[in-house]
């Protein structure tokens, strides 16, 4: 990553214009072309710096108001292969590995969106059964009090 | 809840992973979708506004991009909460604080230049609010993905 790919980072994570040439003033900011800040995004796309460009949606917004946190306790011997099955779900956005503690069990971490908690809950009872693994809990978001992307 | 007709829909699950890197991006979507450019402004516009969409934007991968980041989850009385959540989100470095029904009821994700930096900082969170906490950064990393289909 050069200096550039920081500074345009810098001035996007925010959001684009909702404008019809949204790169010009960036590009103008930087003094190149809005064309080179366009190869700059797919350069960093191409070496994973950046994960994708779109959208982040306001989930609640449209309706998907139920978010659950499914905390797995897996057995360290079967992570890799129970993570692979975990995250082929569709309705799992995310899936992480994570330390445990004395008092917190729970080593895999699956995140999932659904328009209901009884949607979500009946997604974890299927993991739980592609898996085997039956020592979980689901974490529902009751408030959110802070969404913004990774920031630099 | 906001309503949404099936052209909002299809920008919707479109712009989420495919949003055009193009001068002009806007008037390729609606090329795509087959309305003007216009009319893809101004449907983008209010679902910015409505909070349907929070922003396009380039979606860091910070281990990539130079950088560490984690989940924390902490443990506060139901009376501290709001009180506890403010000086949490003061940090620009929280990039996502919810409340969930568990012993752990915070949790909240940060990211920083290194290890060393987040470990600072939950040291002095943890100082300023008294509160314990437990500190899960990735061991592994099987999927991140996060595409909703808008139905």
């Amino acid at each position: 990553m050069d200096e550039i790919d920081t500074k345009i980072l810098k001035l996007t994570q925010d959001g684009i214009p909702f404008a019809p040439e949204p790169f010009n003033k960036i590009a103008e900011q930087l003094g190149i072309t809005p064309q080179e800040v366009l190869a700059k995004f797919k350069e960093m796309q191409a070496k994973g710096i950046i994960r994708r460009f779109g959208a982040s949606i306001g989930h609640r917004a449209i309706g998907i108001t139920s978010n659950a946190m499914c905390t797995w306790n897996v057995p360290d011997e079967r992570v890799e292969e129970v993570g692979a099955i975990m995250a082929g779900f569709p309705e799992v956005s995310h899936c992480y590995e994570r330390p445990r503690y004395p008092d917190w069990p729970y080593n895999l971490f699956t995140m999932v969106h659904a328009y209901s908690h009884e949607e979500c809950e009946k997604v974890a009872a299927r993991i739980a059964r592609a898996t085997g693994i039956v020592e979980y809990s689901l974490l529902f978001s009751e408030r959110e009090f802070k969404k913004t992307g990774a920031r630099l | 809840m906001i309503k949404l007709d099936e052209i909002d829909k299809t920008i919707l699950n479109t712009i989420q992973l495919d949003f055009p890197l193009v001068t002009k991006p806007y008037e390729a979507l609606g090329k795509q979708i087959g309305i003007s450019e216009d009319d893809v402004i101004s449907r983008i516009k209010r679902l910015h506004r409505d909070g349907a969409i929070r922003r396009i934007a380039p979606i860091i991968n910070t281990a990539k991009a130079g950088g560490t980041s984690t989940l924390v989850a902490m443990q506060v009385p139901t009376e501290r909460v709001d009180e506890v959540v403010k000086i949490i989100n003061a940090y620009t470095e929280v990039s996502h604080n919810y409340l969930r029904t568990a012993k752990y009821n915070i949790w909240f994700t940060a990211s920083a230049p290194s290890v060393e930096y987040l470990d600072n900082m939950l040291a002095e969170i943890e100082r300023k609010t008294g509160c314990p906490l437990i500190n899960l950064p990735t061991k592994n990393l099987f999927k991140i993905g996060v595409k909703f289909d808008i139905k």
